[in-house]
């Protein structure tokens, strides 16, 4: 057989039929459940008169609307309170498993799914959530889909699909000091726009992506999204399985031993043939952070907010001057001169314990800055939020004037009681600076988790090289 | 679901790149359990000038005058004329949803987010695919001629304009032939009932531990 990539090897091992025009229908192995774009769903499958397919292949969680404060009181807006119970009515209906929100386990859907060894190499995982393409970074095919899909996932444990072309980002060399997973994919979006990824699935490969963490691997697929892939995934390796060992829905005596040896297998081939392939130096990439209201306005902490006059064509002038108006920001003002008023560590990018760690390190010994009016952090799950409070990172932030919450999605879209109000600036780890995404008139600056300590411990961007 | 054939509307452009699907359909209203309703809260945040919530008399807000969809001359409007990567950003398919129950039947762009574009065809919405160049023309045309209409026809794969301008697109031969009968994905697939649990059978001899439960 040919040299294939690790998206064909993934491709290729779900088809189940396919079409004359290459539609495929694909095998779904997983299936990670939330209460937005769940209930209609279900409501299809009942009126349908259907069942789910394959009830073991459905983990379910709220994330979205969850508060992140007194969970003991339950959810305060009435219909917040009405998605949630409808979540909890309908698994428990039809079997499935929910880690339901008073649950320890309960956290957002793109952390448990790995947290709890249910996402592993070699699956196809979906979710009725763009940011699904997180779970790649274990060598899978994962990808967001919407409600219809969800229905028809539940009913069929299958979907149609066309085969999307293969792109290979490639990050070669070290990366300094300070720069993350989080500024590697940032500057890869700010160089390929947010549809240079459109109708391409992107393997991350080279030798600064082997170097990262699993925690780090996931922040770049997390956000291969934004970059307009449906999928983002990185090949197999030690740490893939590492991570894997031990954890609750792992496979278990012999069948562990026959997993691995798949799971060494999910690596694209020497030779392997891409569509597309972008290169980028480790060395060359600084802490990123986006000026706009679209991922792809970003530039490096040591840069400038640029001028509309230099866009390179018509309809990106009137963005960026639209982006500008609404961020309230003027042409080349220093980026480290952008004073902040809240800031965010959390979110599906950047809440695992990792995070936390690096957002950690900076406030450690520091206190938030008198113009801050709200540091948070949301830690990604109940047992992410347990581990830090064993490492006592918890006492660190509460320390330095952050507040310290329960997990959930909360201020990255802002459907909880955790938002910006009209005109506040935010330092935010999540993956979105969309108009209104952290509430209406809210202006959100993507960064790193330890870019974001640092904007709350001196009140405006700093890069964080040059902190001891 | 609603066949798509042959649809003529009035066409109403949207003159931004890179509309995502938070503001076409913001996150307040994703609160929702309900597939309908979502129409009068398309583009919330920039159709009104007051902060939309679920359960609001919309009839009773204030409109924003210089948002396009609230024009006079684009009311009733059912086709989106639209900039490159319409639909970024989230997979919610409250976004077709809410286009849908607006009005729209068609949206013409260069390009779509996948996930949008997908969810669009589940939902009896055309997304049309032309060249940037014909839909910067388009563009002017429809903001020169007040009333400036234009047809869609599935079946021949054309969007022709009042003056006869005829522009070929492309759609996969499945989706097509889906959207113009108005079928059903689920009852489609259940037709595969036997090759699925072939296909299961085969993987769990394969794969097992990916069946343990
Ligand atoms: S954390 Fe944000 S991006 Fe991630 S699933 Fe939740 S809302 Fe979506």
């Amino acid at each position: 057989m040919s040299a294939r990539t690790l998206y064909d090897k993934l491709w290729d091992a779900h088809v189940v039929h396919v079409e004359p025009d290459g539609t495929a229908l694909l095998y779904i192995d997983r299936h990670l459940v939330h209460e937005v774009t769940s209930p209609q769903a279900f409501e299809g499958l009942k009126l349908g008169g259907r069942k789910p397919w394959r009830i073991a292949s459905v983990l379910a969680t709220p994330d979205h609307n969850v508060p992140t404060t007194d969970r003991d009181k339950g959810i305060a807006d009435p219909i917040s309170r009405t998605q949630v119970e409808t979540l909890d009515a309908n698994c428990h209906e039809f079997g499935l498993t929910e880690f339901a929100m008073n649950d320890a386990r309960q956290g957002i859907v793109h952390v448990i799914g790995p947290e709890q060894g249910f996402t592993q190499p070699g699956m196809t995982l979906v979710c009725g959530d763009s940011h699904t393409s997180t779970h790649g970074a274990f060598a899978a095919l994962a990808f967001g889909i919407g409600t219809s899909e969800v229905e028809h996932v539940l009913a069929t444990q299958c979907l149609w699909q066309k085969k999307s072309k293969a792109m290979l980002v490639k990050v070669e060399g070290t990366l300094g000091q300070g720069v993350t997973g989080k500024d590697i994919v940032l500057a890869v979006i700010g160089r390929i726009g947010t549809a240079g990824g459109t109708g391409y699935a992107i393997e991350f490969g080279g030798s600064a992506i082997r170097s990262l963490s699993m925690e780090g691997r996931m922040s770049i697929c997390n956000m291969a999204i934004e970059a307009g892939a449906r999928a983002g995934m990185v090949a197999a390796d030690d740490k893939t399985i590492d991570y894997m060992r031990g954890r609750p829905y792992a496979p278990q005596g012999a069948q562990w031993e026959q997993a691995v040896a798949y799971w060494q297998t999910l690596v694209s081939d020497a030779g392997a043939k891409f569509d597309a392939v972008v290169e980028l130096k480790a060395e060359e990439i600084k802490p990123q952070v986006t000026w706009g209201t679209s991922p792809e306005m970003v530039v490096p902490v040591d840069g400038q907010v640029p001028d509309p006059a230099e866009a390179p064509n018509a309809v990106k002038r009137g963005d960026w001057e639209r982006a500008l108006q609404y961020m309230g920001l003027k042409a080349h003002t220093p980026i480290a001169e952008i004073p902040v008023d809240k800031v965010f560590i959390g979110s599906c990018t950047n809440s695992r314990i990792e995070d936390l760690r690096e957002a950690a390190a900076v406030a450690k010994g520091r206190k938030v800055a008198a113009n801050v009016k709200l540091a948070m952090v949301v830690p990604g799950s109940g047992l992410v939020k347990a581990q830090a409070e064993a490492e006592g990172l918890d006492r660190v932030f509460t320390a330095a004037g952050f507040e310290w919450r329960d997990p959930g999605c909360s201020m990255c879209l802002a459907m909880n009681a955790d938002r910006l109000e009209p005109g506040e600036r935010c330092a935010s780890t999540s993956n979105r600076n969309f108009e209104g995404r952290q509430g209406q008139g809210g202006r959100t600056h993507l960064v790193s988790p330890a870019m974001a300590a640092a904007a709350a411990v001196f009140g405006h961007f700093v890069d964080v090289r040059n902190l001891s | 679901m609603k066949p798509f054939v042959k649809h003529n509307g009035l066409v109403v452009p949207l003159d931004r790149a890179n509309v995502d699907t938070d503001a076409i359909i913001p996150k307040q209203f994703l609160k929702s359990i309900k597939r309908t309703g979502f129409g009068p809260n398309a583009f919330d945040e920039w159709r009104y000038l007051d902060r939309g919530e679920p359960g609001m008399d919309n009839s009773k807000r204030p409109l924003n005058p210089e948002f396009v969809l609230n024009q006079p001359r684009y009311q009733g409007a059912s086709v989106l004329l639209a900039r490159e990567n319409f639909g970024c950003g989230s997979s919610r398919e409250h976004a077709p949803w809410a286009l849908e129950d607006y009005g729209f039947r068609a949206i013409i762009a260069p390009s779509y987010a996948d996930i949008f574009y997908n969810n669009c065809f589940k939902n009896g919405l055309l997304p049309i695919v032309l060249p940037a160049e014909t839909v910067d023309r388009l563009f002017k045309q429809a903001f020169a001629a007040e009333g400036y209409a234009l047809t869609v026809d599935l079946a021949a794969q054309t969007v022709t304009t009042p003056s006869g301008e005829t522009f070929g697109f492309e759609v996969d031969a499945e989706r097509k032939h889906r959207l113009l009968n108005g079928l059903d994905d689920i009852g489609i697939t259940l037709q595969h009932v036997d090759a699925i649990k072939a296909y299961e059978a085969r993987r769990k001899n394969e794969t097992p531990w990916l069946f343990a439960s």
